[in-house]
């Protein structure tokens, strides 16, 4: 299987030799298999976004590297190898839904009615065929992160990089987005990396879940889930599922060895 | 029904309270029994007003037009301005601490300068004090908004490898407008105020400001009042059109105050 990902021991320091340094990732390394999704979760300061920002360019390593479809990061960052997706949508205010989702084609320099189709595949594809015309401060905030996953897959990049997407809607919405993004992943055969906070969140969408912890920032241990491609709402009560989050909570608690102790930042409901 | 109910309960409030506002004064004019000369009542100015009407529509004309010219030319100069100081770096560096600098001096003081430079008759000093009124508030709104994208949708750009040029034309520009149309709410007002203080200080006498100025001072506290009243419309009048022109323009701004 080919690498959509390589992260190969990045050391990664803010404001080195400042009285302020800060230690975000120490020696990680990383794999991540073409069509794999894997997320990353940990306490508040262990360097996952971080970590997400290092394989998309947004960051430079201080130490090690980064490999993304065999490219350096920045090569696939120009080539649109990846899309990105975040916990607020980030739409355009003043651009109608499709011309939002049209934005990185047209950044591409695509003409009209390519874009046009495209962004209407999209539409499709995130199940808002009609909402082409409406203006995103006239969607739901679960609507409107549908159109920025839209978006974020609109140039069909083999990878999509997204940082507690859902961290900002309700919790019905949230399982319900979580097994629309396992659908859309599915037909369109995307590599996810995932950051979040939530335990069940990364169990039900994984095939691997990182476990990171803080100061600094690290990679604790890796849990294979396989909940299988067949995953509905009857996973959520299965006992393979609990069982995947509580060796996800123990990985966690590991990195900090104090038994018993809620780890800030981590929602372990 | 329920929007309309809604409506209502919003309104109701401050007109019961003008009115309110209004009778005590009448009240306490006619039980004090208080000179006309220190405080005169509100129907004495209402009748003013009536008599008056034409006089102070065409006063109000005039003045009007000097705040619009002010508005309109502050406007476009400030947007002119903070394009140049967000484009080119000298001109960023000049500019900004300049800008701060003359927006501290009390505007009253400029008026007196720029009254002097001109001939006596000449409305163009008002029309310099109502832009540079318009043009601080015009230039420090959209200067703000090219500064201040969402962090998010910069990434965004970033990720999907936009030029610095892309960046600008296709975010910091069009977010500039929504502070644009904020800025212009706030500058309307602004340039009726100022164009009225602005015929304090001599010239021609057929404005509101210079109305309000003489009837005071000769004792004709109704008529003078009434010329008060009519520059409180010319100024709702302005803030009226510049919030229906934000509503229309940018209506995702108000939602993203009111969040």
């Amino acid at each position: 299987m080919t690498l959509a990902v390589d992260v190969a021991a990045v050391h990664k320091v803010f404001n080195g030799g400042r009285p302020n340094q800060v230690d975000a990732l120490s020696d990680v390394s990383l794999q991540v298999s073409s069509g794999e999704f894997v997320s990353l979760i940990g306490p508040s300061g262990c360097g996952k976004s971080t970590l997400l920002r290092l394989i998309a360019d947004l960051l430079q390593p201080t130490k090690g590297t980064i490999a993304v479809n065999d490219k350096l990061p920045r090569q696939a960052r120009l080539d649109q190898d990846y899309g990105m997706a975040f916990q607020q949508a980030g739409l355009f205010e003043w651009r109608t839904v499709a011309k939002n989702i049209e934005l990185p084609l047209e950044l591409k320099g695509w003409d009209k009615d390519k874009r046009r189709a495209r962004a209407q595949e999209m539409l499709e594809l995130v199940k808002l065929p009609d909402r082409a015309d409406a203006m995103p401060w006239q969607l739901s905030g679960g609507q409107q992160q549908r159109i920025a996953i839209a978006r974020a897959l609109a140039a069909h990049p083999s990878l999509l990089l997204m940082d507690e997407p859902f961290g900002a809607l309700d919790e019905m919405t949230r399982e319900h987005m979580q097994a629309e993004l396992l659908r859309i992943c599915a037909a369109t055969q995307t590599t996810v990396v995932f950051v979040t906070h939530s335990i069940p969140e990364a169990v039900y969408l994984s095939d691997r879940v990182v476990v990171m912890s803080a100061g600094p920032g690290r990679i604790t241990s890796i849990v294979s889930v396989g909940l299988g491609s067949g995953r509905d709402e009857n996973t959520r009560e299965a006992k393979q599922f609990y069982e995947k989050i509580t060796e996800v909570r123990e990985g966690l608690r590991g990195g900090h060895a104090i038994e018993g102790q809620k780890i800030k930042g981590v929602d372990d409901r | 029904m329920n929007a309309v109910a809604r409506r209502v309960r919003a309104v109701l409030p401050p007109i019961v309270f003008g009115a309110l506002f209004l009778a005590a004064w009448e009240a306490f004019v006619t039980w004090r029994d208080i000179k006309p000369f220190v405080l005169v009542k509100p129907s004495k100015v209402w009748s003013a007003g009536l008599d008056n009407l034409q006089r102070i529509a065409d006063a109000m004309e005039v003045t009007g037009t000097n705040a619009l010219i002010g508005l309109v030319a502050g406007t476009l100069l400030g947007c002119l301005v903070a394009l140049l100081a967000a484009g080119v770096r000298w001109v960023g560096e000049l500019v900004n601490p300049v800008a701060v600098a003359v927006n501290a001096i009390p505007i009253v003081v400029l008026i007196a300068l720029f009254t002097r430079l001109y001939e006596a008759d000449s409305e163009t000093p008002r029309r310099i004090m109502s832009t540079l009124a318009a043009f601080f508030v015009v230039f420090i709104n959209v200067s703000r908004g090219l500064r201040q994208s969402s962090p998010t949708q910069l990434e965004l750009m970033r990720s999907f490898a936009a030029s610095p040029r892309q960046q600008f034309v296709k975010v910091r520009l069009p977010n500039a407008m929504s502070f644009l149309f904020t800025g212009i709410r706030v500058a309307a007002p602004l340039t009726v105020i100022t164009a009225v203080v602005a015929e304090y200080f001599g010239g021609n006498r057929n404005g509101l400001g210079a109305s309000i100025s003489g009837f005071l001072s000769i004792s004709k506290k109704d008529v003078g009042l009434a010329y008060v009243a009519g520059a409180s419309v010319l100024g709702l009048l302005f803030f009226g059109f510049a919030a229906v022109l934000e509503y229309v323009a940018v209506p995702w701004q108000r939602r993203r105050d009111s969040r």
